[in-house]
């Protein structure tokens, strides 16, 4: 066997900025209750615009959990990912001080960049001249700019990277941590916090019309759902620390799961008529992680909100796993749909799910769409013992992406 | 009118007051102490964070600090002096 085959990778640790909970236990106890965080934007003034509801962080102070001299050089999305990247460590017993620097890495996914930063520039040169534009903007707004902050400040200085494929990028940048812990890398920070509620970043989300209008907290985000009206959008995310499984157990770390399984795919040509690549995705992870549909205990589905790709996503479900099973859910319509935070958040979700037996509800879904004939977890948290949980994303653009985690593994 | 004015002399306290402004300060640094001779590399502000201290300053004295000459300002106290000196001109 290859060192490229034997060395697997593991989750252990996780940080969380939810718009319902900052932490790992603050967020699950809300999720498990049913709890959303979807409130009336309160970020600015949203009143003039068609979409009325995010999901905020709230109760999130940067200069609480991000060192002074970082704060004006980077975006509120940039402070999330610096918060969640600390805690995740921190939750990992990982000292990354103790570690050669090369050893670790950074790959997150980012899908906005630092718009609100950005946005606040623009409005400088455009009220005051070029002069009044501050030189962190250089730094500040890029897709990459989590990812290199968090590397300075943990001095991780292995092979870092940034991937952008809207919501499926969590999963993404957790495929390609695995990837160079196969390499040989020791350690990965990875997951993704996007924050875009301005007026410039909401603007440029409404684009894609698929944005809820709804001004109902509680029903305005319904995947599968017969009232479907798009998404509520949201803020923030999760980091998750991957390692080597043998340096784990080595330094005596808690495992929540393995990565045991990822793939991507992407759409064919708008209005070709030919199926979507979501199906070729979760077949191709099944198959990464030698596994077969029936091993597979829950789903954490993308969950669009828009009819057309519900629809599109439950056939899919329905063509890898048959009629009826497992069980899908999709914690999300409690946050929004966060963009490259949110498969990463639902990767933390789902290993979350794993150790505690319990598979977090969907809420404000009432009556399943006909043709979205799958299982779905509404109301009320379901107990189950979970081994083997699938992540599923996609990235609006036409990502696909679909990740297995499972509590344990025998070897290959 | 005869009387002149002098105008209020810009000092490293001001300065500090911008720099923290534009660029917080460090962990491992105190700007509490007597920080006017200590290079700003040393006090954690690289070229980037002098640039926006720098171009704040502009703004807000309407004093000209060509980058050319700011790299001739290592330190705190270097930069109050030119900022004083271009004040006084």
């Amino acid at each position: 066997m290859s060192t490229e085959t034997s060395r697997r990778a593991v989750v252990t640790g996780l940080g969380i900025a939810a718009p319902n909970g900052l932490g790992i236990e603050e967020y699950w106890t809300a999720t498990l209750a049913g709890q959303s965080g979807i409130r009336e934007i309160s970020r600015f003034d949203a009143s003039g615009y068609p979409v009325r509801l995010a999901g905020q962080v709230s109760g999130f102070t940067a200069g609480e959990h991000v060192p002074s001299r970082l704060i004006p050089q980077t975006d509120h999305g940039t402070h999330l990912g610096l918060a969640a990247a600390a805690w995740a460590l921190e939750d990992a017993g990982a000292d990354p001080a103790a570690m050669p620097e090369y050893d670790m890495a950074v790959v997150t996914a980012s899908s906005s960049g630092g718009t609100e930063f950005g946005q606040r520039e623009i409005e400088r040169l455009w009220s005051k001249g070029p002069s009044w534009v501050g030189a962190y903007q250089s730094i500040a707004w890029f897709y990459a700019a989590t990812t290199g902050q968090i590397s300075i400040r943990h001095g991780m200085r292995g092979p870092c990277g940034v991937i952008c494929a809207e919501q499926a990028g969590g999963l993404d940048a957790a495929g390609q941590a695995r990837q160079l812990i196969r390499s040989g890398t020791r350690l990965v920070v990875t997951g993704g916090t996007d924050a875009s509620l301005c007026p410039y970043g909401l603007t440029a989300q409404y684009s894609n019309g698929r944005l809820s209008e709804s001004t109902d907290p509680g029903s305005a985000y319904q995947p599968f759902g017969v009232g479907a009206s798009g998404y509520v959008p949201g803020e923030g995310g999760a980091m998750l620390i991957v390692e080597n499984a043998e340096d784990a157990r080595a330094r005596g770390a808690r495992v929540y799961g393995e990565i045991a399984g990822y793939a991507s795919t992407f759409d064919p040509r708008p209005g070709s008529g030919r199926e979507p690549g979501l199906r070729r995705a979760m077949e191709l992870a099944l198959a990464d992680a030698g596994l077969a549909a029936g091993d597979v205990d829950v789903i954490f589905a993308d969950a669009a909100g828009v009819p057309e790709l519900d629809l599109q996503e439950a056939a899919a479900i329905r063509a890898v796993f048959g009629p009826g099973r497992p069980p899908v859910t999709a914690p999300k319509t409690m946050t929004g749909r966060l963009y490259a935070g949110g498969a990463a958040l639902d990767l933390a979700g789902a290993l979350l799910a794993i150790r505690d037996g319990v598979i977090p509800p969907t809420t404000g879904v009432s009556e399943l769409v006909p043709g979205c004939d799958i299982d779905l977890v509404r109301g009320a948290p379901r107990e189950a013992a979970l081994g083997t949980a699938m992540v599923v994303a996609r990235g609006h653009g036409g990502f696909n992406a679909a990740v297995i985690v499972t509590n344990e593994r025998s070897t290959r | 009118m005869t009387q002149t004015t002098t105008p209020t002399p810009f000092t490293v306290e001001d300065l500090k007051a911008t720099m923290i402004e534009c660029a917080g300060a460090a962990e491992n640094v105190n700007l509490g102490d007597d920080i006017s001779e200590i290079p700003f590399v040393d006090l954690g502000y690289d070229s980037l964070a002098v640039l926006e201290v720098t171009a704040k300053l502009q703004n807000h004295l309407g004093v000209v600090i060509p980058d050319d000459v700011v790299e001739q300002l290592p330190t705190p106290r270097a930069l109050a002096d030119y900022v004083n000196v271009r004040l006084a001109s």
